[in-house]
């Protein structure tokens, strides 16, 4: 039925199959418009956000999601500023999970401001004193860096391709994306490092407060380390994903491998000055503004001192380890453990910034601020999945995502 | 005041703002622009064979 829009050479399901599945995905989706339009209309009082939760879970999803969006930025970077030119194998897919991920950051975005029609405030009234500003600009400049970046491959479709106008853009704008993605990188750096930054100039704050380099505290550079390492990790995770849903591989080992090693040794070399920053954290920092690392991780039913152990020790330097040898990332087995395992240290991670940040007590007489979201919030954050699956299934379907595909899964006859 | 922001004023922080969100704009202006006119003018011209 739909047979002229699939590329040539490539075997995909029947129609029926393939919009029965997007059929059962989309009522996920729906549930999520449902709750994301009780918001709008109803407005905020449909979450449990309070006072002292004016960040909540759709903050820890949405810095969650840049941070391993960020593959699509340290993937362009490696290509086509570095010149490691295998990652043109695996880059249309970490730009099309870089899409996903920025347009529901975005969509996160407009759903927590309560008022979306005011969203434009931001740039009309920019408060130039605040890091979540820059974050602002940045993620609006670097999602049309992201959208100029999935155009080409749209226009690759087998039946747009045929007009000559199309087949003439996405030719002139592959040949020019060395600077777009260069901005990218540049965008990125900032609101990576910006959104670590929002915590640790939190001097009333002493769990998320950090020492600072000139005006940027130590969490500017280590948001921006992470999603580096941890996005083409990422990038990795959902490749094999979707290489087991569809029966195929569809990047080559060798194209793998190099994303792995390199998102190894970003990952290495972030664990380790994670582990020297809380050091000095824990040690210095925390003691001079009057409290105890202690005082962290007790007294509540949730955060204990496990959370800095997994985050470091299971989350981090066990993925790093397996990635940086060569060992490990031939192992398919390790590999995908070692990404998992990086994926959810840098969710963690956020988790930690964001959540645990709101739940310690900064005051005496203060206890444990412990929060559980409401449907609704849930909801909302479950939609960028269900969109992101839909979106992954049509451009796998209609594009030609995987340039590698066609060789590696030769049709008989 | 400036054009393109409301409360605009003359100092450093506003500058380097601004000066970063205008500066990415502008390359991607600039890149689209050019990306956009290149394939007019190429299809105009009867280009547009699979040459990529």
């Amino acid at each position: 039925m739909d047979s002229a829009l699939i590329p040539n050479g490539v075997k995909r399901c029947s129609f029926w199959q393939f919009y029965l599945f997007i059929g059962a995905v989309g009522v996920v989706l729906l549930w999520g418009v449902l709750a994301m339009l009780l918001i709008w209309l109803k407005g905020l009082n449909q979450t449990n956000m309070n006072d002292a939760y004016g960040f909540a879970l759709w903050i820890w999803a949405d810095l969650a999601v840049i941070a391993l969006g960020g593959g699509a930025f340290f993937t362009g970077f490696l290509k086509y500023i570095v010149g490691k030119d295998e990652l043109k194998n695996i880059i249309n897919y970490a730009v099309l999970i870089g899409f996903i991920c920025y347009s529901s950051a975005l969509l996160i975005l407009a759903i927590d401001i309560g008022q979306p029609l005011r969203g434009w405030f931001i740039f009309w009234h920019a408060n130039v004193h605040s890091m979540l500003t820059e974050v602002a600009f940045c993620l609006s400049c670097y999602f049309a860096v992201l959208t100029i970046e999935y155009i080409p491959l749209i226009l690759e479709n087998r039946q747009l391709d045929k007009v000559p106008f199309f087949h003439n853009l996405s030719h002139n704008m592959h040949e020019v994306m060395a600077v777009f993605a260069a901005t990218g990188a540049f965008l990125s750096f900032f609101h990576q490092g910006s959104l670590g930054g929002v915590a640790g100039v939190l001097f009333g704050r002493p769990f998320a407060y950090r020492e600072a380099f000139f005006i940027w505290p130590t969490t500017f550079f280590l948001f921006t380390w992470s999603a580096a390492a941890c996005g083409p990790c990422f990038t990795i995770m959902l490749t094999r994903l979707i290489e087991k849903v569809t029966g195929k591989k569809l990047v080559k080992q060798n194209v793998i491998d190099l994303l792995a090693k390199i998102a190894g040794w970003m990952l290495l070399t972030y664990i380790i000055a994670k582990t020297i920053d809380t050091l000095y954290w824990a040690n210095v920092t925390v003691p001079e503004l009057g409290q105890t690392l202690a005082e962290f991780y007790s007294d509540n039913a949730l955060y204990k001192m496990y959370f800095l152990f997994l985050e470091i020790g299971l989350f981090g330097f066990v993925p790093a380890l397996i990635l940086v040898t060569k060992k490990g990332r031939n192992n398919g087995f390790l590999l995908i453990s070692a990404v998992i395992l990086a994926v959810l240290g840098a969710s963690l991670n956020r988790w930690v910034m964001v959540l645990q940040v709101m739940a310690v007590p900064v005051l005496p007489f203060e206890s444990w601020n412990l929060y559980f979201p409401s449907w609704q919030e849930v909801a909302t954050t479950i939609l960028p999945v269900a969109y992101g699956v839909i979106l992954v299934a049509l451009s796998y379907r209609y594009l030609p995502v995987f340039p590698q595909e066609k060789a590696l899964n030769p049709i008989d006859g | 005041m400036f054009p393109f922001i409301f409360e605009w004023i003359w100092d450093p922080s506003h500058m380097v703002f601004m000066g970063g969100l205008w500066y990415a704009l502008g390359i991607i202006g600039l890149g689209m622009t050019y990306c956009i006119v290149k394939a007019a003018v190429d299809t105009v011209q009867g280009k547009g064979g699979h040459d990529h």
